[in-house]
C-alpha cells in the first residue's frame, strides 16, 4: 500500500483525532491559564493557609506524572463518587498539570515587574486588586508570553496521552490503526507530522502574534 | 516593632496653626541601622521644604514615609491634622489599618526618580488611571482634568504616546500630571531630576516653579540641584545621620551655614558642580 492510499483509506480517522487533539489542547489550555493566574496569585497571598494551598497544588500536580494523575482522575475519583466523562477527564487532568508549571511563571512574571510600577500604583492610592488588575498583570503578561509558548507545546504533546483512557484522540487513531494493519512507520510518521506542524505552524505563530499585540499595547511595537 | 510609646500623641492636631505635615519624633531603622532619629519636622501649608543631604541620610524616606511606602518604627506622622501612621481607637492611638492608610493616602501625591509611568498607558491614560479607577470619576470628566494637566505641564501634544516614546523629561513632566490630577493636598518630588540628561532638566524644574507659583500647595522635595531648590523653597532642611543637622530659610542656609557638616556639603556640592 503506497502512502497515499494509507492516506486515502485513513485520513479521515487520523483528520477526526487531529480535531479532538485540537480541541483538548484549546480547553487544556484554558484551563491552565486560569489555574496558573489563581495558583499563581495564591502564592503570593498575604494569608498563609490561601499561600499553603496553592503550594501544595503545585507541589502534588509539578511533582507526579501526568499519566499518573490522569488515571487518578478517570480511574479513582469515580470511587469517591465524582465520575468524568473521559474527554473531560483528559483535558481536566492535562490541564491542571500545565496550570501548576504555569502557576510558578506567572509568578516569576509578577514578581519581576519592577518595584516601582507598584509603588507608582499604590501612590494614586489604587487598591490592592486594582494595582494587580491595572498595573501588575498587564506587564506581567509581556514578561511571560515566551515561557507560556513553550508551556503550550507542551501542553499539545501532552494531549497523547489521553489516548490511555480511550479519548479517540490523534494519537487513539493511529495506535488503532497501527493495531489492524501494522503500518507502523506510516500510521507513528503521520502522526509525528500532525504534532509537529500543530506546534510549529498554529502555536507558535499564535503565541507570536499574541506578544505583538502585547507590544503594541506597550507602545512598543 | 515600635520603639516608642505612642500614648503622649494627641489623636489630632488642631488650631490655627496646625501644620500640613508634621513628624514627631519619628524613627526608622532597618535593623541595627537607625535611618531617621527622632524626626520632628513640621511643613505648613502651602509651604515648599526642600530637604538637601548627603546620599544615606535619610532624605528619600521621609518622603517615603509620608506616601506610606515605608512604615515607621516610632513616633507619629500627623498629615492635615490627623494621624496617617496611626489612628483613633479607644481613646488612644494605635496602628493604622489599611482603610485609615488609604483615606489618608488620598491627600498625598508623589513623583518618583525614574518616573514609574505605567508603560502599557498612554500619557492621557496614565493621567486618568487614577481619576478613574480610584476616585471614581466618569471617563470624560477624567479626560477633561487629564487634558487639562497634560497642557499645564506642556504635554498635551504627546498625550496619546506610550511612555516608552518619550523622554525623560517628557515621562517625568506627565508623571507630575498624574499625580496633580488625584487633586492631592501635599505634593512629594522624589529627586525627581536626578535620572535626567542636564539639558532636560530645565523642563521638568520648570513645571515645578509653576507649581509653586500658581498653586497652594504644601510640597516636599528631595533634590540635588541646589540653585533650583535655593530659588524655589520658602525653607530647606539639610539632613545628616537621620537628623535635621540644619534648617533655615534658603538665603539664611546656601548663604550663612552656620554648622561645620553643611558648610562642608554645600562646599563640596559646589566643587562638583
Amino acid at each position: 500500500m503506497s502512502y497515499f492510499e494509507f492516506l486515502g483509506q485513513y485520513g479521515d480517522r487520523i483528520f477526526s483525532g487531529t480535531l479532538i487533539t485540537m480541541a483538548l489542547t484549546v480547553l487544556s489550555a484554558l484551563l491552565a491559564v486560569a489555574i496558573a493566574v489563581a495558583a499563581g496569585l495564591m502564592r503570593m497571598a498575604p494569608n498563609m493557609a490561601v499561600r499553603g494551598l496553592a503550594t501544595v497544588y503545585i507541589e502534588i500536580f509539578r511533582g507526579t506524572s501526568l499519566l499518573v494523575q490522569l488515571y487518578w482522575i478517570f480511574f479513582v475519583l469515580p470511587l469517591f463518587g465524582i465520575t468524568l466523562e473521559k474527554f473531560t477527564a483528559g483535558f481536566v487532568a492535562v490541564g491542571m498539570n500545565l496550570g501548576a508549571y504555569g502557576a510558578e511563571l506567572v509568578r516569576g512574571a509578577i514578581l519581576s515587574v519592577p518595584k516601582g510600577q507598584w509603588e507608582a500604583a499604590l501612590a494614586l492610592n489604587m487598591s490592592p486588586a486594582k494595582r494587580m488588575i491595572r498595573v501588575i498583570l498587564p506587564q506581567a503578561v509581556l514578561i511571560m508570553l515566551p515561557s507560556w509558548g513553550n508551556l503550550l507545546i507542551e501542553l499539545l504533546k501532552g494531549t497523547a496521552l489521553v489516548a490511555l483512557i480511550s479519548v479517540a484522540d490523534l494519537m487513539f487513531q493511529v495506535k488503532q490503526i497501527n493495531g489492524t494493519t501494522f503500518l507502523s512507520a506510516q500510521t507513528f510518521g503521520t502522526a509525528l507530522i500532525i504534532y509537529y506542524v500543530l506546534a510549529r505552524f498554529m502555536i507558535t505563530p499564535f503565541m507570536r502574534w499574541l506578544e505583538r499585540v502585547m507590544m503594541r499595547k506597550m507602545g512598543r511595537a | 516593632m515600635d520603639t516608642t510609646d505612642v500614648s503622649a500623641f494627641p489623636l489630632r492636631l488642631e488650631g490655627e496653626a496646625t501644620p500640613m505635615v508634621s513628624f514627631k519624633k519619628v524613627t526608622k531603622s532597618y535593623g541595627s541601622l537607625v535611618v531617621l532619629d527622632s524626626l520632628d519636622l513640621d511643613v505648613a501649608e502651602g509651604e515648599m521644604v526642600t530637604i538637601i543631604g548627603p546620599s544615606g541620610s535619610g532624605k528619600t524616606t521621609v518622603l517615603r514615609m509620608l506616601m506610606t511606602l515605608e512604615t515607621i518604627n516610632g513616633g507619629v506622622i500627623y498629615v492635615d491634622g490627623e494621624p496617617l501612621t496611626h489612628m483613633p481607637r479607644g481613646g488612644g492611638l494605635v496602628r493604622a489599618d489599611n482603610r485609615h492608610m488609604r483615606k489618608m493616602r488620598s491627600k498625598i501625591g508623589m513623583c518618583f526618580q525614574h518616573f514609574n509611568l505605567f508603560p502599557h498607558m498612554t500619557a492621557l491614560e496614565n493621567c486618568m488611571e487614577g481619576p478613574v479607577h480610584v476616585l471614581g470619576l466618569a471617563k470624560r470628566e477624567a479626560r477633561e482634568r487629564a487634558e487639562e494637566l497634560l497642557a499645564m505641564v506642556g504635554m498635551a501634544d504627546k498625550r496619546d504616546q506610550h511612555p516608552s516614546r518619550l523622554s525623560g523629561g517628557q515621562q517625568q513632566r506627565v508623571a507630575i500630571a498624574r499625580a496633580l490630577a488625584m487633586r492631592p493636598k501635599v505634593m512629594l518630588f522624589d529627586e525627581v531630576t536626578s535620572a535626567l540628561d542636564p539639558e532636560v532638566i530645565g523642563e521638568v524644574t520648570n513645571v515645578i516653579r509653576q507649581l509653586v507659583a500658581e498653586h497652594n500647595l504644601t510640597m516636599l522635595m528631595v533634590t540635588h540641584q541646589m540653585g533650583f531648590a535655593k530659588d524655589i523653597s520658602d525653607r530647606i532642611c539639610f539632613f545628616y545621620g537621620g537628623r535635621i543637622e540644619e534648617q533655615g530659610s534658603p538665603d539664611e542656609l546656601f548663604g550663612n551655614p552656620r554648622k561645620e557638616r553643611t558648610q562642608q556639603f554645600l562646599s563640596a556640592v559646589k566643587e562638583a558642580t
